[in-house]
């Protein structure tokens, strides 16, 4: 009889926080500086420097916490979580260990996938320095030696640890997504995953079906999207389960997702476990979060997306859409709103941000922040559609010269002679001019052959170079059919 | 010969003309140049930029932009206690040659308050012992019996004060390191409220009992050392906040109505018979000048010593971590990142250091936490309880504040637990954060210089120098070692 193996998952993100400075020292957080000139003796590490705790800061993971309905710790402190790597300057990290600020939360997830995975902590600490490995494959194991960047080290991290309660790899990948989501709508990081601002690792193990203790669990890292973390986590139960099946043992370790192969690879060995002698860090005092604290940062929470998805179904966004707006960069949320408070029509501002735009930016290679197109732009755009002014193919037309600052939707339609034309008598020689050219077509439309009149409007769009309201054409043509 | 010179009576001087900083700096200099071959107190003397600080000191007075009661004043600095632009060792051979890019906060009150910086101290490698031996560049001698060590981690800065090459210094106080070589050397020696010091720039040992303190000559001249050092500082999470207690405040008030306290577990048998007559004689003229006296029993201190030597080791084995050799200090090369770090810390640490960092990291790791540090902080917690309570029924409280007076160079490098023996008495204090001062009392039979401590509750600093201003005066102890230079 065969086993069936249960997966048990937990999700550990790391989150850089949009601090202006690190996280025990005054210097800015600039990942664009050139390396080793954003650093004091604080964050080098320097003999005798001491940490002072950024309460910025700690009002973002508190709005983290809220988000995720944690209960906020009254009185919370810093550990040092002791190893030795030469890019952690004190050869110790502040962390936090059984006083996180943030416990026992949860994140309710949608969709298929869906469901609640709780939060076991979310917790403050800070990042370390970088590594360049110079010489060999790139790697610290051929290096012929590494160069080190102290520009990151002290940057806010936060991590946010799950309980081991995810049951499939598409259920990660949504909380991943969800996650993401929370965290760029409280502004408290960019969130991105393939420029390290976010970050996952996951634990996985299996167990058989309906037991209650925990398999061995090994380590996933190096998942740099949310595909391949779907996929890494996917790939790793299958190889564990089969490893079992084969009276194999699952050996404690950190495996790296390989992208190209498409399988989880062994990284070192975790001896037993590593004994990072956590102890409370004696450079801070404990750190009192009153009441009024509290108080000030959940009434700084913004709107989250489940509340917001939520609302954008309520102006008549389908569930996709409502997700995929509510979902997306802050300035593209911020347009959306903008536009539909200026009265442009939701589910058309919707379609075209999210179609169009989007779209025409990533071709341009421009963020919409950056674009000429504005919120009025946008509903006026939206109303020329919706009034038969433009047609749709002209409208993307139009776009294309809005965002390139040609002016105004109706200044570009205007000038670029894309306004639509609906005035039969206009049109009437066009269609003329059609029917004559194409007199064998006509033959066999008259014949009863009706999948020709698009062939016929389509033809009558080019003569007109777009500008003809289709619908206006093809009554034309059924006027002509019935003479 | 006159009185002795100390940091009240230069001010005064040169304020009314009779003297310069100049000519006081030379001074401290000069007796530096005539004891150091037998002493070792500096580890780097300073006498240039010394002469040029007192140089400016002169000529700023003379303008009348008065800067304090340092102003103009030789002051020596313990060499954990970064100076920039001025190597700073820690009296260890990683360090050796590491020149700070910055200056600790202590360093920068005393040049904003015009103290002339000579130079830096010797001191027990990281700050580790009792009798300032285990330094990379050699001992630091007692000027009482240069076969006697000066007690530790502090002793070159001890016995600056001690010989006048300079008229006050600061020291770091973890387990006694202030207070102890005070004691051995006949000088003032206090410990200050734990965070009433800003920590910023103190190569830390262990970090919830290290703080800085001043070594004068005078109990009045620690209140002025103690005035321009202390003080909120935002660069050091465990600084107090809001404003220094009025530090001169019970100065020149004497004994009338005190409660005094004396520690019973602190009258131990092992104390030497001479410390212990010299403490209780102090006691019975504290009560003959209006002192009520009575007896306390903390039973925690009992285990006070176990507890510290679980929890600064701990501290310590994080805190050096980070000489490594990686971005500064001498670098072993190795066959990889970890061979370099591992040959760098080996080749780098003495012997007591590496002693301390493995007993803190056993006393941290799993299978051991809960046995060693947790109850370690446990036993803190109720020697904090002690104190609080008996500071309910008592002012101060009263003991020796070693119990022995200073031993030879030797006698006790070989074991240690014998070492770690000579702070029971000062380490109730770091163990609570509590100010205490060690106040020279008198001279053994063999013209070893005796130490009384006088413990504090928390920023109970005016009451503290109170007391001890009182039993300096009943003590009246105004011998110098005959290596002393006398000062202008
Ligand atoms: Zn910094």
């Amino acid at each position: 009889m065969t086993t069936t193996w249960e997966p048990v998952i937990g999700l550990e993100t790391h989150v850089e926080l949009e601090t202006e400075s690190k996280m025990f020292c005054g210097c800015p957080v600039d990942f664009n500086a050139e390396p080793n000139t954003v650093t004091c003796p604080v964050c080098l590490g320097l003999p005798g420097a001491l940490p002072v705790p950024n309460r910025r800061a700690i009002d973002m993971i508190m709005k983290i916490g809220l988000a995720l309905n944690c209960s906020i710790s009254e009185h919370t402190i810093f550990h040092r979580k002791n190893y030795f790597y030469a890019d952690l300057p004190k050869n110790y990290q502040i962390s936090q260990f059984d006083l996180p600020v943030c416990e026992e939360g949860f994140l309710d997830i949608e969709g298929e996938a869906g469901g609640r995975v709780g939060i076991e902590r979310v917790h403050q600490e800070e990042d370390t320095g970088k590594s360049n490995h110079m010489g060999g494959d790139g790697r610290i194991t051929s290096a012929e030696y590494s160069l080190l960047d102290f520009n990151r080290s002290g940057v806010p991290l936060v991590e946010i640890v799950t309980k081991p309660e995810i049951r499939s790899a598409t259920q990660a990948r949504a909380y991943g997504l969800e996650l993401r989501a929370v965290i760029v709508s409280l502004g408290v990081s960019d969130a991105k995953l393939e420029e390290g601002s976010i970050r996952f690792d996951a634990n996985i193990s299996v167990r058989p079906k309906g037991a209650t203790t925990l398999g061995t669990k090994v380590e996933i890292k190096n998942m740099n999207s949310y595909r391949s973390m779907e996929r890494a986590i996917a790939h790793e139960v299958i190889r564990q389960a089969q490893v079992l099946d084969d009276g194999g043992r699952i050996v404690q370790e950190t495996r790296h997702w390989d992208e190209d192969a498409g399988v989880t690879r062994s990284g070192r060995v975790k001896e037993g476990f590593s004994d990072y002698r956590f102890f409370s860090e004696p450079d801070m005092v404990p750190m009192v979060i009153d009441q009024e604290w509290q108080d000030r940062i959940a009434g700084e929470l913004p709107e989250l997306p489940s509340d917001r998805r939520k609302r954008y179904q309520g102006m008549g966004l389908g569930e996709y859409q409502a997700a995929l707006v509510a979902g997306s960069e802050p300035e593209l949320v911020q347009m959306f709103e903008g536009a539909v408070d200026a009265g442009g029509s939701p589910p058309s501002v919707a379609n075209w941000l999210t179609g169009e735009v989007v779209a025409a930016l990533r071709r341009s290679d421009h963020s919409l922040a950056a674009s000429a197109l504005t919120i009025s732009h946008l509903v006026e755009l939206v109303g020329l559609v919706e009034s038969s002014t433009i047609s749709t193919s002209a409208a993307k037309a139009v776009l294309a010269g809005v965002l390139d600052g040609e002016g105004s939707p109706g200044e570009v339609a205007e000038a670029r002679d894309l306004l639509q034309v609906s005035d039969a008598g206009a049109l009437e020689a066009a269609v003329g001019q059609v029917i004559s050219e194409n007199p064998e077509e006509f033959e066999r439309l008259s014949g009863g052959e009706q999948k020709l009149i698009g062939f016929f409007v389509g033809q009558v769009m080019k003569l007109t170079g777009g500008k003809a309201d289709p619908k206006v054409v093809s009554g034309l043509l059924r006027a002509r059919l019935s003479d | 010969m006159s009185a002795r010179q100390t940091i009240r009576r230069a001010a005064a001087a040169m304020r009314d003309g009779s003297l310069t900083s100049v000519e006081l700096t030379r001074a401290a200099l000069k007796a530096a140049s005539m004891t150091e071959s037998q002493v070792h107190a500096y580890l780097t003397l300073d006498t240039e930029g010394a002469l040029q600080a007192a140089e400016m000191a002169d000529s700023e007075l003379g303008a009348g932009d008065d800067r304090g009661p340092l102003h103009g004043i030789p002051i020596a600095l313990k060499d954990n206690m970064v100076t920039k632009g001025i190597e700073t060792t820690c009296s260890s051979r990683i360090l050796s040659g590491y020149v700070p890019p910055y200056s600790a906060t202590v360093v920068e009150r005393l040049e904003e308050g015009g103290a002339v910086i000579t130079g830096k101290t010797n001191l027990d490698e990281f700050a580790m012992g009792s009798s300032t031996e285990h330094s990379a560049f050699g001992p630091t001698r007692n000027p009482w019996d240069t076969d006697r060590v000066p007690g530790g981690s502090s002793g070159g800065s001890a016995v600056t004060v001690a010989v006048g090459s300079a008229l006050g210094a600061l020291g770091s106080d973890t387990g006694g390191s202030v207070r102890q070589p005070a004691s051995l050397t006949g000088v003032v020696g206090m410990k200050p409220t734990y965070g009433l010091v800003s920590r910023y720039g103190l190569i830390p040992f262990a970090s919830s009992l290290d703080q800085i303190g001043p070594f004068t000559r005078t109990v009045a001249d620690a209140v002025d050392v103690l005035s321009v050092i202390a003080g909120h500082d935002p660069h050091d999470a465990t600084s107090i906040p809001g404003s220094v207690p009025n530090l001169d405040a019970g100065l020149g008030r004497g004994l009338d109505g005190v409660k005094v306290g004396v520690v019973s577990e602190m009258q131990r048998d092992e104390t030497e018979p001479a410390v212990r007559g010299a403490v209780a004689n102090i006691i019975e003229q504290m009560e003959a000048n209006g002192a009520k006296v009575q007896e306390v029993s903390l039973p925690s201190f009992e285990y006070a010593l176990s507890a510290y030597y679980l929890i600064a080791p701990a501290e310590a084995s994080a805190n050096l971590a980070r000489f490594d050799g990686v971005r500064y200090g001498n670098r072993v090369d190795g066959a990889n990142v970890a061979d370099m770090m591992s040959k760098t810390r080996a080749d780098g640490f003495g012997a007591e250091v590496i002693r301390r960092i493995l007993l803190g990291t056993y006393a941290l790791s799993a299978g051991h936490f809960d046995a060693f540090y947790g109850q370690a902080l446990k036993v803190r917690s109720l020697v904090r309880r002690d104190l609080d309570a008996a500071y309910e029924d008592v002012d101060v409280l009263v003991g020796p504040t070693s119990p022995t007076t200073a031993f030879e160079l030797g006698a006790k490098t070989a074991d240690p637990l014998t070492m770690y023996l000579t702070d029971v008495f000062t380490i109730p204090a770091n163990l609570s954060g509590h100010p205490a001062i060690s106040v020279p009392v008198g001279l053994d039979e063999a013209g070893l210089p005796i130490g009384f401590q006088v413990m504090a509750p928390a920023l109970g600093e005016p009451t503290l120098f109170q007391v001890a201003e009182a039993v300096e005066s009943i003590a009246a102890f105004d011998q110098e070692p005959e290596l002393a230079g006398s000062l202008a």
